[in-house]
């Protein structure tokens, strides 16, 4: 089963972006995507490094829901932010400390940081402990941080680690 | 009726987007300033070209869109890895 | 009906896509005009593409969401660009305005 499908996630991705690609669940297309699904994971297998474990796919979910929802609010939040006067803006640079190891986990969560309120992650230190991110309004830089850490970090540390 | 003032005004208002990344482009002043310009230029095309789409009620430009999505992403990366880097190949 | 519907989702669209761009124009420091083109842009062109998407299910009389490729995408790489930019602003030392907390 595992020679067959080395990744089953990314079966599944490549065969939903083909069906959507076509614009079609048409037979045909079903079984090309399948080959495809099937081939390009088995062809591509020396470069990933790791499988991909979800260890709790509840949480994944729920933090899913969470992004999107942030991402909504997000985005009225920055575009009230940019009509607002310049002065009146409080920028910051912040470390955050991350607990998080796994790798795909660090990388998810920097996204997601971009992607929500206010905020965008500028880099990584080399040893992965330290996301430098910067915030377009923080009155409080401490409390952002913890705010990113219980919302976004928590989840993706059940989920990854 | 309302579908076409909608459109009318959503032509405007990413015509105006356009010229606001242009002038960032030509103004800079740093170089990422001027890389985060392109980028944003080629996202208000995407929109434009969509719009386009709805307007000419052709699914065509879909492909046009994908494709300047793909393109304009490596742009931006190749770029930027040339500021880090000073060298886009190594 | 639907119509309506398509309308107010090219209108949002056409909205945060200004919005966005503004920032650009408006902001004092690159670091701030980051914010702009990654989100309010990004959320922008996703509304149009949904809008687009409901209009040729409408009209095709067939769904057609194919458009969601694009605004997955989009949704994907709008981060990672933003990061290696402003990764490239920091290594070459792009100045950030007086009054930004923690200067780099």
């Amino acid at each position: 089963m595992s020679r067959i499908f080395p990744h089953p996630l990314l079966s599944l991705f490549l065969i939903l972006v083909w069906l959507l690609l076509n614009n079609t669940t048409s037979f045909g297309h079903i079984v090309l995507g399948s080959i495809i699904a099937i081939l390009v994971p088995v062809l591509t297998r020396e470069f990933w490094l790791e499988n991909i474990k979800i260890k709790n796919t509840k949480v994944l979910f729920k933090f899913i829901g969470v992004f999107i929802w942030d991402v909504l609010v997000a985005n009225v939040v920055v575009a009230k932010l940019i009509l607002s006067k310049n002065s009146s803006l409080m920028p910051a640079f912040m470390v955050i400390d991350l607990d998080i190891k796994n790798s795909l986990g660090v990388s998810i969560l920097a996204n997601t940081i971009s992607l929500t309120p206010g905020t965008v992650s500028c880099d990584l230190s080399l040893d992965r402990k330290q996301l430098l991110v910067h915030a377009l309004h923080a009155p409080d830089v401490q409390e952002s941080i913890d705010e990113i850490k219980k919302r976004y970090e928590l989840p993706l540390m059940e989920v990854f680690d | 009726m309302i579908f076409d003032a909608a459109i009318s005004l959503s032509f405007f208002l990413i015509l105006l987007a356009l010229v606001f990344s242009f002038y960032r482009l030509v103004k800079g002043p740093s170089m990422p300033d001027r890389i985060l310009a392109l980028d944003t230029l080629y996202i208000n095309t995407i929109a434009l070209i969509i719009l386009l789409g709805i307007y000419l009620g052709s699914v065509l430009y879909f492909e046009a869109a994908l494709f300047i999505a793909v393109m304009g992403f490596v742009g931006t990366v190749a770029l930027s890895r040339f500021i880090l880097r000073g060298d886009i190949m190594e | 009906m639907l119509e309506i519907l398509v309308s107010i989702f090219i209108v949002i669209g056409g909205i945060f896509t200004f919005i966005g761009s503004l920032a650009l124009v408006k902001m004092p420091d690159f670091y701030m005009r980051l914010h702009g083109p990654t989100k309010a842009t990004t959320l922008g062109v996703g509304s149009i593409l949904i809008a687009s998407a409901i209009y040729f299910s409408i009209k095709d009389s067939g769904i057609t969401i194919h458009e969601i490729l694009i605004t997955i995408f989009l949704f994907i790489t709008a981060p990672v660009s933003a990061h290696l930019l402003s990764k490239a602003a920091l290594h070459i030392k792009t100045k950030e305005i007086e009054r930004t907390k923690n200067r780099h």
